[in-house]
């Protein structure tokens, strides 16, 4: 028996996110008594793969096949139900992706497993049932939920647990041969675009994020520039991609993404109930509007009340001063 | 072709949530319902391509009490050619999935749209297991859905960008925006939908596999700390050495 945790990677590197859930799933594994097993079917090597044992895992099964080039949610279904199967794994901890995001509950079906989706804790195991923390009502509330079926499965939010590389462990790297289904591969994939070189905005750190306050795409220089200074990934409200001023996924709020950074600064942000649903759970949001009254001033930590275009280049200067 | 639009009943976004029985119960008072945004998105792609593809039906369903019915009415008037509702209340994912399965296994749908998430559990897993359930894919999140023939080419958000991905009826597709413009549903629209078919059916089965014990609501903000517009530096010095977020 052991607890199973799916990895995702980028460049060959391990999503922060991935190591997070890499992190809850050790602490899973310490409070039942067993072990943790990572699966992979990225591009991270063998190297990067055995540095999970850092963070907890004491074996990692690496899936390589052709096929697998680009990831889709089928084959990954049968990954994870033949480790499973071999391991004889009662809980599967996943990191919320837009990958996981269809392989978690197709995997819970096929399994019958008990679902807990969006969870913001380390879940309390009590016997046969696991009580998970969700975020509900898109930020607006939790609840705990209790989660039964032989096999349980929970997602992870972004900064819900903080990946610790000090669980001192040694991780072999084992290969997993799946037996795919003809139906695995029927998902043609034809191109991918992406912002390269770009902070991905689901993982930031640090977000800066403008409104319709700043007038026109032209604008966004400066809020490049802030965002540059501070490592930061840049983001908007849905009026600026609807306008098409910002490509769509960088849109956050209720119908957008939601993002959990340590350090979220909205400018020229009004603050709807709607944007403010999709950054509740930053752990510090500063807002910079000319109107004092503005609704983003009840969601935020710091304000600075003014002129957007006058303070930002000032902001930002003084970042890089106290660098 | 047959098109299934699965829709939430849930509060409309600006509702401020709160809930009595010593946090156990979500308080419905002065709540205005709606369709869920992605579902409302699903729809409204779901009519583009019944209009552009002639001898198309489109079906809207939902698992739910008596309640949601006008919110069902508004799907109706928008553009769905009939409705189902499951009669049940909705509290588990692999619930609702068999309900929404055992429609979809009898009537043979050749696409099954549904929203990304509902904006109440926030689950994003019926559609996965609805999809898993039928033995046919899921595609998700799906901001652009063309169909030629029986092949669909779709763009899907993913972290940072999107990609292009073809594959052929049926399946099941999570939407989100820009895949269509909300419909607002016409006088003519409205009118009609008194008088289109909304069937009730009995749920089968019934295992639950989550139960919520409780809700909990996120701890109250303690104001906001206003710093002068012409010192940003100070702000630069509280994030670094109060926040320690720098
Ligand atoms: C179902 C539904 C879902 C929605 N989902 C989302 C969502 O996911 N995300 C989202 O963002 N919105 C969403 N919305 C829209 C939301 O209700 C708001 O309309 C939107 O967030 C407003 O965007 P904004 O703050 O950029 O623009 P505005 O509300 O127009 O605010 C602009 C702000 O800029 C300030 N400003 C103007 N000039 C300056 C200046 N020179 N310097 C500094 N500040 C300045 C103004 O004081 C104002 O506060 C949704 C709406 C609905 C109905
Ligand atoms: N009670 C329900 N009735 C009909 N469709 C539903 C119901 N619950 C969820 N769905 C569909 O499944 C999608 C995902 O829901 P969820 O898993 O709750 O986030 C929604 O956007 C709907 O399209």
């Amino acid at each position: 028996m052991s607890v199973l945790v799916f990895i995702e990677s980028e460049e060959g590197a391990i999503r922060k996110s991935s190591l997070e859930a890499v992190s809850c799933a050790f602490a899973l594994a310490q409070a039942t008594g067993t072990e943790l097993t990572a699966v992979s079917a990225g591009d991270a090597d063998e190297n990067t793969l055995a540095g999970l044992g850092a963070y907890g895992a004491s074996k990692v099964l690496k899936v390589s096949d052709s096929r697998l080039a680009t990831l889709s949610g089928k084959p990954v279904i049968s990954i994870l139900q033949q480790a499973v199967q071999q391991e004889g794994s009662k809980l599967v901890v996943f990191a919320i992706s837009s990958l996981t995001d269809a392989v978690a509950p197709g995997l819970a079906a096929r399994l019958k497993a008990g679902l807990a989706t969006n969870v913001v804790a380390v879940p309390e195991i009590s016997g046969s049932t696991l009580t998970a923390k969700r975020s509900i009502y898109t930020g607006k509330a939790f609840s705990f939920t209790e989660v039964s079926g032989d096999v349980k499965v929970i997602t992870m939010k972004k900064n819900a647990v903080e990946a610790s590389a000090s669980a001192g462990k040694t991780a072999s790297v084992q290969a997993l041969a799946v037996n795919f289904s003809d139906t695995d591969f029927v998902l043609k994939h034809i191109s991918t675009e992406k912002a390269t070189g770009d902070v991905l905005l689901p993982e930031a750190e640090i977000v800066v994020s403008g409104g319709r306050g700043l007038k026109g795409p032209e604008n966004w220089g400066m809020i490049e520039d802030l965002a540059k200074t501070l490592g930061a990934a840049t983001a908007c409200s849905k009026p600026v991609s609807d306008l098409n001023w910002r490509p769509h996924h960088e849109h956050v709020g209720q119908t957008g993404i939601k993002v959990s950074p340590n350090l979220y600064i909205a400018i020229g942000i009004s603050g709807a109930i709607q944007h403010v649903a999709g950054i509740s759970s930053s752990k510090v949001i500063v807002a910079i509007n000319s109107d004092p009254e503005a609704p983003i001033f009840k969601a935020a930590d710091y304000g600075i009340v003014g002129n957007a275009f006058e303070i930002v280049p000032k902001l930002t200067a003084a970042f890089k001063a106290a660098k | 072709m047959k098109i299934l639009v699965c829709i939430t009943h849930v509060p409309d976004t600006t509702t401020r949530i709160t809930f009595t029985d010593n946090n156990t119960r979500f308080n419905t008072s002065g709540v205005q319902f709606i369709i869920g945004p992605y579902d409302d998105y699903a729809l409204a792609r779901g009519i583009e391509l019944k209009d552009a593809t002639p001898g198309t039906t489109l079906t809207a369903l939902n698992v739910g009490e008596a309640e949601t019915e006008p919110t069902i009415r508004k799907a109706l008037a928008a553009g769905a050619d009939d409705a189902i509702r499951i009669n049940a209340l909705p509290t588990d994912a692999w619930f609702v999935a068999e309900q929404i399965a055992a429609v979809a296994k009898a009537e043979n749908y050749d696409l099954i749209l549904m929203g990304r998430e509902s904006i109440d559990f926030n689950g994003g897993q019926v559609h996965g297991m609805v999809a898993e359930l039928l033995d046919i894919p899921c595609v998700n999140p799906v901001q652009k859905l063309d169909l030629t023939g029986t092949t669909a080419r779709i763009d899907r958000e993913i972290e940072g960008g999107h990609e292009t991905i073809e594959l052929s009826l049926p399946f099941v597709a999570g939407c989100q925006e820009p895949i269509a413009e909300w419909k607002i549903p016409s006088m003519r629209g409205i009118m009609s939908a008194r008088t289109k078919q909304l069937k009730v059916v009995q749920p089968t089965g019934g295992e639950k596999l989550t139960s919520v014990k409780s809700f909990e609501m996120p701890p109250a903000k303690s104001g906001v700390k206003l710093i002068p517009a012409d010192k940003p530096e100070e702000l630069v010095r509280l994030l670094k050495t109060e926040a320690k977020v720098i």
